[in-house]
């Protein structure tokens, strides 16, 4: 079920809404070909909605996007990277269950 | 005697996890699944499943498990996703313990915790992976478009992953530790004709080298000595699946040597009341249609030992 509350966002507006954030950020680096990805898409938009408004649950699909990805190293998907203040905090890979997320963003406290 | 809150727990939401879950469920179990990650299992890695019967065009491993999932949603299953920290399976109420601390009991308990990628356990393997070390092929195979990169492993999903990850790289250097492929004859003759693979015959990768960047070269040792550097920005390892059997390493339970459960044709493992199905199974055939199939055995057998019981263990079922 698609979730509202998920940010999309692109290359071009990833230092503003993310770098530049005053929130934590957790962003999803994802691509439709990747079954994991799919796989984690409903645990994503849960976490969008029970850390609403304390952190920016970001999705950025990565082929639309080369540029961030390759910024950060990434070279395999799911790999989802929490930001605060413009740093990364830590980072995970692989289709990992929700608790193992929420003690990933929990890190941002 | 304690009662079972559950008649059946299902350990794990693979094919063999779901298809047992869709079973009890429409057979009104009083049914649980547990599933620690997300459902799907190693389906989810599949780009492309081809011969699953009843689709005919063939479909994404995704779609299909996704289906799966979707036909067990239809009659109702329930699915708790959480880590579980041990089992205790030897009474004839069976619990489960979550990482939370709940405690959950079954009458019945189905392992499907399948299987995952087995590692080189070299240095390098795990600091790099992500960052050039990968066991998906087709989840990470479009980072390298246009780079040299390497596949170790010689069976099937070596090399079809190997002939997958040449749309992308420039050359894709298989690395084997023996002098001949375990791989079917038809993958083999794909795998020669391509101009993009190239086959290092007798070799282990010992270690993978890197930068703050990611990988840029592996070290190799030929079996009868020497040792050379091989320039490549992505490691594949393709060799095997080891068993998630973790939380079954206390439990006197018959496995074989590769630590995979032992059962009959029935499902049923060597402890009353526990079946097993999918790829923590000891057996010679992994395949989607087989843990598919082996859930729905796994689950007959399970109402066949509760029909047994009921003399014996009274269940909180609601009418």
């Amino acid at each position: 079920m698609a979730n509202d509350k998920v940010v999309h966002i692109s290359d071009s507006e990833f230092d503003n809404k993310v770098i530049g954030n005053t929130l934590p950020c957790l962003v999803d680096f994802w691509a439709p070909w990747c079954g994991p990805c799919k796989a984690i898409g409903p645990v994503i938009d849960e976490l969008a909605a029970e850390f609403d408004g304390k952190v920016i649950i970001a999705k950025m699909n990565v082929d639309d996007n080369p540029a961030t990805p390759g910024r950060f190293g990434i070279r395999a998907i799911p790999t989802l990277i929490l930001f605060k203040g413009g740093e990364v905090v830590d980072q995970i890979t692989g289709a990992v269950g929700k608790s193992q997320l929420q003690d990933l963003i929990k890190k941002a406290f | 005697m304690q009662q079972a809150q559950y008649q059946l727990i299902i350990v794990g939401g693979g094919p063999a996890g779901l298809t047992a879950g869709l079973y009890a469920a429409r057979g009104r179990l009083e049914v649980l699944l547990v599933e620690r990650g997300t459902t799907g299992g190693q389906v989810l890695v599949t780009d492309w499943v081809d011969n699953y019967p009843g689709f005919i065009e063939g479909l994404s491993g995704f779609d299909l498990v996704d289906k799966i999932a979707a036909h067990a949603d239809r009659f109702g299953l329930t699915k708790k996703y959480a880590a579980i920290a041990s089992l205790d399976l030897t009474g004839e109420v069976k619990s489960v313990t979550l990482e939370n601390g709940e405690v959950l009991t079954a009458s019945t308990i189905i392992l499907c915790t399948g299987a995952r990628p087995r590692k080189l356990d070299i240095p390098g393997e795990y600091e790099f992976t992500g960052r050039g070390v990968s066991y998906c092929a087709t989840c990470d195979g479009p980072f390298y478009r246009n780079q040299e990169i390497a596949v170790v492993g010689g069976g099937n999903s070596a090399i079809q992953d190997a002939l997958h990850l040449t749309k992308f790289a420039s050359k894709v250097t298989v690395i084997h530790r023996r002098d001949q492929l375990r791989a079917t004859k038809i993958l083999q003759e794909k795998a020669f004709s391509n101009q993009k693979i190239d086959f290092l015959w007798n070799t282990q990768v010992l270690e993978v080298r890197g930068d703050k960047s990611g990988v840029d070269s592996l070290l190799l040792g030929r079996q009868h000595g020497g040792e050379s550097v091989l320039k490549v920005t992505g490691l594949f390892v393709l060799i095997g699946i080891a068993p998630n059997n973790e939380l079954l390493l206390a439990h006197p339970m018959q496995t074989d040597e590769g630590g995979f459960v032992v059962t009959d044709e029935e499902m049923t493992t060597s402890i009353p009341g526990v079946f097993a199905a999918g790829d923590i199974r000891s057996k010679r055939s992994r395949q989607i249609i087989n843990a598919a199939g082996e859930g729905a055995v796994a689950e007959l057998s399970a109402e066949r030992y509760l029909g047994s019981q009921v003399t014996d263990t009274s269940h909180n079922r609601s009418e």
